[in-house]
Order: C-alpha cells, then sequence, then structure tokens
C-alpha cells in the first residue's frame, strides 16, 4: 500500500507542484527587497563606517595629538604627526587614515578619550583613484563638521553602554 | 589503436562554485572523476603570524576575517583560549549573550551554506529565501556591534557593550507609504532582545518553507543522496568535525561533549545522519537551524530577567567605562595602558575549541608572559574537511564535484587564514 501511494506520489509531482505552489504565494506578496539607492535599510547607532573627526562646540578641535589611537590600530592605517601650537597647545599637524589598510574594527573610536576620532554612519564613499581613500586631516574634520549633529546623537545614545 | 589518456581539467580559482578561491586540478576519465587535487592558499592573509606581532585585542578583529560567514564564533575561540589562560570567567549574562550570538552566528552560516549549495545544484529559489532571513540576522549583529559581518564584539572577559534596548527603524520614503512602514518596523518597536524573539518565531516556518522546496524535492535528492558518502570510521579518521562527522552518524558535539559557556545550562539535540551522504548532511544543517533557534529563545529568556553587568571588573585587563576615565586619574592610566600596551598573559599555553557551525574551530595559543602571542595556530574544520575532498569525488560525476563542495560547506577565509 505504501508503495503504491509512493508511486502516485512520484507519478503526479506532488512535490514539486508543492514547491511551485510555495513560490506562487510568494509572487503576491508584498516584496522584501529595499529600492536601494532611494530607500535604506535602517542603521544602527552603533554602526561603523567612515571615519571623522570631531570638534568642540566653541570650534576647537578635539583631537590632543595623544596618539592612542594610532597605537591600538591594527592595521597600521593611521598615522599622526604632532607639534605645539603657537598658543602652546599640543595639537596634530598631520593626521591620516589610509582607507585601504583600514578593517573598520571601531578600535580608534573606542580608545580616543575626547571622543574625537569616531566612525559615523557614512559607508557609501568611493575613491576614484588610490590617493582618494587616504583621508587627511582636512578631510576627516570636513566630515565631522558636516555630519556632527547625527554623530553627536549617536554617541549620546550610546554612552549608556560604553 | 591510439592511446587513450585521462584528460586534466582546471576547476577555479574563479569558479562562482568553487566557493571562494579553490583550484582543483581534476583528473578525468570521460566525465568521471579519477583524481582530484585541491590548490588552496591563494587567500593566504598570515592570520597566525600577523597575531604574534599585535597586542592580545588587536588580532580580535582578524579572527572574524578568518571564517567570515561565521564571524563571532571565531571570535569566541580566541577570547576564550586568552581567558582560559589568564583564569578568568566572564560575568554569565555576556555567557548567554556569546552563545545566543554565537547560535545566530550559526543561523547565519548555515543559511549561507544553504543557499550557495542550493544554487550551485540548481535551486534559486531557495537562495533568494535564505538571504532574507540573513538580512534580520545581520540587523542583529548591526545592532549590538555596529557592522553586519566583521563584528569585533567579544572581548576576553565577556563582551563589549550590551545589547542595545531600541532597534533602528526604516524610514518613509516616496517609495513607501506609511502603512508600509510601519508594517516593516512593526518587530523593530522593542528592545534588540524582542527583535530576535520575532525572528525566532517566524523562522521556523521559514525552515519550513525550504524544507518544502528541497527535502522531498526529486531534483534536489537525485544530486543529493547517495553522492560523498562517508563511512563513520573513515570520517573519524579523516578529522571531520561538525555537521560533517555528524552527518555520518557519529553524535559529537563539543556543546555537549566538553560544554563551554552556558551550553550546559540550555536544551538542544544533536541531529544525526544515517547515510553519511549529502543528503543526511542537508538535514543536519537544517535541524542544527531548529536548534539553535531553540537555544536563541532560552537565551532570550535569561538575559531579560537577568540584567547585570556584560565584561569583567578589571581594569588591568578590560578599560574603565569612559565616563570614569574621563573623570579620574587612576581609571585614565588604566585607559592609556591597555590601548598603548594591552595586557600580559602568564606563560603558557592552552587550546579552546569551539563547536563553530563548520565544525571544531580551536586556537592554540602559547604565552611567553608578554603582550603578545608568542605562537597562534588556528585549527580550521574546514582544512581537515578539504583534504578529504580527493576521497570524497573520486569515481563521481564531474557535476558532483560542486555537490561536494558545497556540502563540506568550505570557507576560504579559514582553510588558508
Amino acid at each position: 500500500m505504501n508503495k503504491v501511494r509512493q508511486y502516485f506520489k512520484s507519478l503526479l509531482l506532488l512535490e514539486l507542484l508543492k514547491g511551485l505552489s510555495l513560490t506562487l504565494r510568494y509572487l503576491f506578496r508584498p516584496k522584501f527587497t529595499i529600492r536601494y539607492p532611494e530607500e535604506k535599510t535602517p542603521q544602527g547607532f552603533r554602526f561603523r563606517g567612515l571615519h571623522a573627526l570631531r570638534r568642540y562646540p566653541n570650534g576647537e578641535e578635539r583631537c590632543i595629538a595623544c596618539k592612542l589611537c594610532e597605537a591600538v590600530c591594527p592595521a597600521l592605517a593611521i598615522t599622526i604627526e604632532a607639534e605645539p601650537r603657537e598658543d602652546g597647545t599640543r595639537r596634530t599637524t598631520r593626521y591620516d587614515i589610509d582607507l585601504t589598510k583600514c578593517i573598520f574594527c571601531g578600535f580608534c573610536e573606542e580608545s580616543c578619550p575626547v571622543d574625537s576620532i569616531v566612525e559615523t554612519r557614512i559607508f557609501e564613499y568611493h575613491g576614484e583613484k588610490r590617493g582618494d581613500l587616504l583621508m587627511t586631516k582636512k578631510d576627516l574634520l570636513a566630515v565631522g563638521d558636516r555630519w556632527e549633529k547625527q554623530i553627536a546623537a549617536d554617541r549620546r545614545e550610546d554612552a549608556l553602554y560604553r | 589503436m591510439p592511446e587513450i589518456q585521462n584528460f586534466t581539467l582546471n576547476f577555479g580559482p574563479q569558479h562562482p562554485a568553487a566557493h571562494g578561491v579553490l583550484r582543483l586540478v581534476l583528473e578525468m576519465d570521460g566525465e568521471v572523476i579519477e583524481r582530484a587535487d585541491p590548490h588552496i592558499g591563494l587567500l593566504h592573509r598570515a592570520t597566525e603570524k600577523l597575531a604574534e606581532s599585535k597586542p592580545y585585542n588587536q588580532s580580535i578583529g582578524y579572527m572574524d576575517r578568518l571564517d567570515y560567514v561565521s564571524m563571532m564564533c571565531n571570535e569566541h575561540a580566541y577570547v576564550l583560549a586568552m581567558e582560559r589562560l589568564l583564569g578568568i570567567e566572564p560575568p554569565l549574562r555576556s555567557q548567554y549573550i556569546r552563545v545566543m550570538f554565537d547560535e545566530i552566528t550559526r543561523i547565519l552560516n548555515h543559511l549561507m551554506w544553504l543557499g550557495a549549495h542550493g544554487l550551485d545544484i540548481g535551486a534559486m529559489t531557495v537562495f533568494l529565501y535564505c538571504f532574507r532571513e540573513r538580512e534580520d540576522l545581520m540587523d542583529c549583529y548591526e545592532a549590538v556591534s555596529g557592522t553586519r559581518m566583521h563584528a569585533t564584539y567579544y572581548r576576553p572577559g565577556g563582551v563589549y557593550r550590551d545589547l542595545p534596548q531600541s532597534m533602528p527603524q526604516y524610514e518613509a520614503s516616496r517609495w513607501r507609504s506609511n502603512k508600509e512602514v510601519d508594517r516593516l518596523n512593526a518587530d523593530r518597536q522593542g528592545s534588540l532582545l524582542d527583535f530576535i524573539e520575532a525572528f525566532t518565531e517566524r523562522f521556523p516556518e521559514r525552515i519550513d518553507e525550504y524544507e518544502t522546496l528541497l527535502t522531498d524535492n526529486r531534483i534536489w535528492k537525485q544530486r543529493t543522496v547517495g553522492i560523498g558518502v562517508v563511512s563513520p570510521e573513515r570520517a573519524l579518521q579523516l578529522g571531520f568535525s561538525g555537521p560533517m562527522l555528524r552527518g555520518s552518524g557519529v553524535e559529537w558535539d563539543l556543546r555537549k561533549k566538553q560544554p563551554y559557556e552556558v551550553y550546559d545550562r540550555v536544551e538542544f539535540d544533536i541531529p544525526v545522519g544515517v547515510n553519511g551522504d549529502c543528503y543526511d548532511r542537508y538535514l543536519v544543517r537544517v535541524e542544527e537551524m531548529r536548534q539553535s533557534n531553540r537555544i536563541i529563545r532560552q537565551c532570550i529568556d535569561w538575559l531579560r530577567a537577568n540584567p547585570g553587568p556584560v565584561i569583567v571588573d578589571d581594569h588591568k585587563l578590560v578599560p574603565p567605562r569612559r565616563e570614569e576615565m574621563k573623570e579620574d586619574m587612576e581609571s585614565l592610566i588604566h585607559h592609556f595602558k591597555l590601548f598603548t600596551e594591552g595586557f600580559c598573559i602568564p606563560e603558557g599555553e592552552v587550546y579552546s575549541a569551539v563547536e563553530a557551525p563548520k565544525g571544531e574551530f580551536g586556537i592554540y595559543l602559547v604565552s611567553d608572559g608578554a603582550n603578545k602571542p608568542y605562537r597562534l595556530k588556528i585549527r580550521a574544520p574546514g582544512f581537515a574537511h578539504l583534504s578529504s575532498f580527493d576521497e570524497m569525488v573520486r569515481g563521481h560525476m564531474l557535476a558532483d564535484v560542486v555537490a561536494i563542495i558545497g556540502t563540506q560547506d568550505i570557507v576560504f577565509g579559514e582553510v588558508d587564514r
């Protein structure tokens, strides 16, 4: 009896039809896909994307050239040179991040004692030449200035956990 | 009569079914494989050597990149090795978080495997369905660590940060009405735990769907039943682990046999195959997804009921909280010490293994008392599986090569490291 049932099952292509009916049902359901450039998937406040250097609200740059990020960077992507400024404070004269080396582990942000170097939510950047992916201090500060509101909001939200 | 010679065929390294950068030199007699010679090393990045030149914590991120479809499990083995040498016990909450994310990783890996394996042997739809679920799990990864794949989330002594209390939401756009956005955001109203719970509720049905498409499907069965049969004895001799071993009927799972973290506190079963062919290994992995789902649910219940610290409170190992660091000189010194020099691990050696989705992933760590490993050896399950490749494909057809690569679940990040 079992063999007969098996025979008819396989003759009638039952399992194939079951599979097809499943895919057919999905055809009429709402789509799961996102229309990417116009629409985006949600990003959390811990997102680690492109780097930025931040400033204090009075416009003074936060980085004090302690070089913790340079020391902790597993990929050795950060290069810092520092000198005292005319007013006697210690500042960086050079702050480069090589995005071709960076592995986006987030250690630089974790190590920064003044919340200067941060990883923002930006993930859609590109370079047309190799040099475009070497971020200098100017580029990093520019990213920070542009996205400061978002950056600050994300840090505030994450402050509870860190 | 001219002499007939075997034909040598080069497969890969750019073949999409080679799952990465596998180059196979196949000696063929017609369409039957006489000998298969896997060439590896195209993705070698010297992770072991790299780890010797960095303070302990800095290598965590590189562990993610070994088996890049089961990221957190690799971190887990490395972190566990450090903890054993240091002789510390992470807080219970962090152990539950780790177990939960290990199981999420297992589902991630098996979904990737199922999709890719299906695609390789002609089932397009499963691939798309699997990636739909992977997307949700990637969101969990992102919410907790900030990246969708390479998390760098586990730390010696616990995990970096506690689970977030909110989930990011979809935003309205001209492509979607508010009603649709609300539907998308329905599971995202609460905390990460709520989101994961909602996932575990709908996931068993989704597994049923994959099974509807594959388990009884005659094409799937023709491609997998009786292909790449490994006997239990031979599987043990070849050093198999994970689903490859369980598919052959050996009941071996490190989570049960040498429980680490809180695996002895959660309930789950180990699925075991009978025939040791591709089909059985498929069934084992599908059942493993169901069991992982079960473990995740138990972890959620525990984590809800027991808030607390997620990392040890020892500032010789773990940097102090940021508020403390900014106000307290002592903490600032600890902070600077830890991020420049790291911490030293007492002299000794340890082997720690976790049941990664692919099998036993082990880290053998030798410390000479410095702040970097003296030697780090990675035991990758994929390597042992791939070395049996010749034996498994011999006598099969060319098309079965793809099925066997698929069933071994090889990822070159860990084979080549």
